[in-house]
């Protein structure tokens, strides 16, 4: 027997939630990013005052900033990747395990930003690796910023 | 730290040097022109007797035949300042170091080498500093052409 | 006995700490550091090379995301030399708000290095606390040039827009509840046992070594020198101010510390002067509207920036683009005496000295 739509409320009254494996997976994945704090650059100076008192990434429970690879689940690419630079991130994101997603912070992770004419920057973090969500600006809002994380969110929770 | 001034020290060099030093000047700073051979020499003698030990900027500019490198020195306990101007043909771009007399030179030259490709002599660690150490080209000379990506 | 080996282990660059992509190679017998071997490079955007084709006034934007955590500062520099450059004289009212943008950048950069310090050693609270407080100055930075962390407020001959009538009320506010916010700092960071602990008597500089190494600013205050470029070639109006300069004793990493703690109340009294002495009129000088310096022309100039000695090396060539830029930043050559004063420590205090060198990254590499 199929339940339909306004049992789920009349269950949800009774304290029942039922859902399906993927929603709730996906609701925990969402709902819990823990980013690798990487990042060289103004973006991740804006990434911390995110992560600070005013502008509070936990209030979106984001604030669990990882140092060890191993233990995030979110990339988020601030500032430009250089020559010199790109080993370690390749590095970095094969350390990662599954499921794992990137955000391209600033223009230097979009496209080289300011310094895409040089001979020294990488056009973009989607030359080395799939982004999922690009956050413009330079250097990006720390507002900015939970957009882009709360698109990811929402692109986590649809898959 | 003896009572001179700047003329004086000027004229005490020009003496030892003759020929060998060109002076200049400008509205911000007075210029020693000398040949690279004689730039180690000039230094010691700029440290040692006239106590000029701070050793702001080294730089390098690409003229096409030449390389200029450029010694911006200043001397703390006097406040005064100084700049030492050489040049070297761009087919044998290299001059002695002058880390024996400021050891600040270390990365200033490293830099100088990792991004013009001009070779200190008797540097204790000449190798690559902002560059990956398999890079080829030294990326600050007028003809380094950027690879399209 | 047993035979014992030197065990490499390396530091970055990618790290929980704020200073950028910096990689220390530290060489460890047990846990005394025989060397400490720094790369760097792993955020170098060739802004030099990138100088060069761009005219004078397009670069203006590239400075403030050299050293990004004092705004203002690397921006007053180029300004400043390009103005010698074409000899053009700044009017008055933008002299004296360039002077206040450039001390709240030296004060937002000592905050993020309290703080910065703070989290290194493990007292995360401490960061939080001084972002806070650094919130305000960004505000101002916002409310005058739209920008908080990389304004481009300088132009060539001037500023870009005069001051909004918000930014007195809350520069004086700012500067009125600054002792406050350092009995919090004393409170919560510098009194900490722990702290001291791991700060007094590490990392020490002698002043010799200090010279030797072209040191500058701060970490040169502390190791006991007195030389502050804004007394021995003042640039701008700076020698119409009145302030002292703090000076350490020992060169160890808590003179580093107290050395900017003080000053930050300098800071404060440059800016309560220039905002009591600060005229009306105009606040940009007539530019051509394509700046191009004599050929053969150059230029050395440099500002007391938060880190030490900023210089910008111009060479023009008659065009409107610069033959060649080089600046010369303080944080590549303050890193120098990293490995200097890391011998002989032990593993844990390269990560104190690295916070209280307080290097940026971004200039250093350029």
């Amino acid at each position: 027997m199929a339940i339909r739509e306004n049992d789920e409320d009349v269950l949800a009254k009774n304290n029942v939630i039922v859902t399906t494996f993927e929603k709730l997976w996906n609701w925990g994945r969402s709902h819990s990013f823990w980013p690798m704090s990487y990042g060289c650059n103004c973006c991740p100076i804006e990434m911390m005052a995110a992560g600070a008192g005013r502008f509070d990434i936990a209030r979106y429970g984001y604030e669990v900033f990882r140092a060890a690879a191993r233990q995030a689940d979110v990339l988020i690419v601030a500032g430009p990747i250089t020559l010199k630079m790109k080993p370690v991130v390749e590095r970095v994101y094969a350390q990662m395990p599954e499921p794992k997603w990137v955000i391209a912070m600033g223009n230097c992770a979009t496209s080289g930003g300011p310094f895409a004419d040089g001979y020294s920057v990488l056009p973009g973090a989607d030359s080395i690796f799939d982004v999922d969500v690009y956050i413009p600006g330079c250097p990006v809002r720390p507002e900015a910023l939970f957009h882009g994380m709360l698109e990811l969110k929402k692109k986590v929770e649809s898959q | 730290m003896s009572e001179y001034s700047l003329e004086d020290m000027l004229q005490a060099l020009q003496e030892q040097l003759g020929e060998k030093m060109e002076v200049s000047s400008d509205s911000f700073f007075t210029f020693l022109r000398v040949a690279p051979g004689e730039v180690l020499g000039l230094a010691k003698n700029l440290r040692e007797n006239y106590g000029f030990n701070h050793l702001a900027n080294l730089s390098s500019v690409d003229y096409g035949e030449t390389f200029e490198i450029v010694y911006h020195i200043y001397s703390i306990p006097e406040n005064d300042k100084i700049a030492i101007k050489t040049s070297v043909p761009r087919n044998k771009a290299e001059i002695d170091s002058v880390f024996s007399v400021w050891p600040t030179a270390d990365w200033q030259e490293r830099e100088v080498y990792d991004l013009m490709g001009i070779k200190f002599k008797k540097h204790p660690n000449l190798i690559r500093v902002l560059l990956p150490d398999d890079f080829e080209g030294h990326p600050l000379r007028k003809d380094f052409k950027m690879e399209g990506r | 006995m047993l035979e014992t080996d030197q065990f490499k282990i390396n530091i970055g660059p990618v790290h929980p700490s704020t200073h950028g992509g910096l990689h220390v190679e530290a060489v460890l017998d047990g846990e005394i550091v025989t060397d400490a071997i720094v790369h760097l490079g792993y955020v170098h955007r060739a802004v030099e090379k990138i100088a060069e084709d761009r005219t004078y006034a397009q670069f203006v934007p590239y400075t403030s995301r050299l050293d990004y955590l004092a705004t203002h500062l690397p921006t007053l520099g180029y300004v400043q030399s390009v103005e010698k450059l074409i000899g053009v004289e700044v009017p008055e009212r933008a002299e004296y708000i360039r002077v206040i943008m450039a001390e709240f950048s030296r004060i937002a950069s000592h905050l993020i290095f309290i703080g910065s310090l703070a989290i290194d050693l493990g007292a995360t609270t401490g960061l939080i606390y001084c972002m806070r407080d650094r919130e305000r100055i960004m505000d101002m930075f916002e409310m005058t040039s739209g920008q908080r962390l990389v304004a481009s407020y300088m132009r060539v001959g001037g500023i870009a827009q005069d001051l909004p009538d918000e930014f007195i009320p809350a520069a004086r506010s700012f500067i009125h509840d600054l002792p406050k916010m350092i009995d919090e700092y004393e409170g919560l960071i510098m009194g900490n046992e722990i702290l001291q602990a791991r700060l007094k008597g590490i990392g020490i500089l002698t002043p010799e070594d200090a010279i030797n190494y072209g040191v500058t600013g701060p970490n040169l205050r502390a190791s006991g020198i007195a030389y502050d470029i804004r007394r021995a070639e003042p640039y701008g109006i700076y020698d119409r101010f009145d302030f002292e300069l703090p000076l350490g004793t020992t060169g160890d990493c808590w003179d580093r510390l107290n050395v900017r703690v003080a000053e930050l109340v300098q800071s404060a009294r440059i800016i309560e002067q220039a905002l009591d002495q600060i005229p009306e009129g105009e606040t940009k000088a007539k530019v051509p509207r394509v700046i191009k310096p004599e050929k053969g022309l150059e230029v050395y100039h440099r500002i007391e920036s938060s880190k030490g000695e900023l210089g910008y090396y111009l060479v023009s060539d008659g065009g409107e683009k610069p033959y060649r830029l080089h600046v010369r930043a303080p944080s590549f050559v303050n890193l120098m005496v990293l490995p200097l004063i890391s011998r002989g420590g032990k593993l844990q205090d390269v990560v104190a000295n690295i916070a209280a060198l307080d290097p940026v990254l971004g200039e250093s590499d350029r």
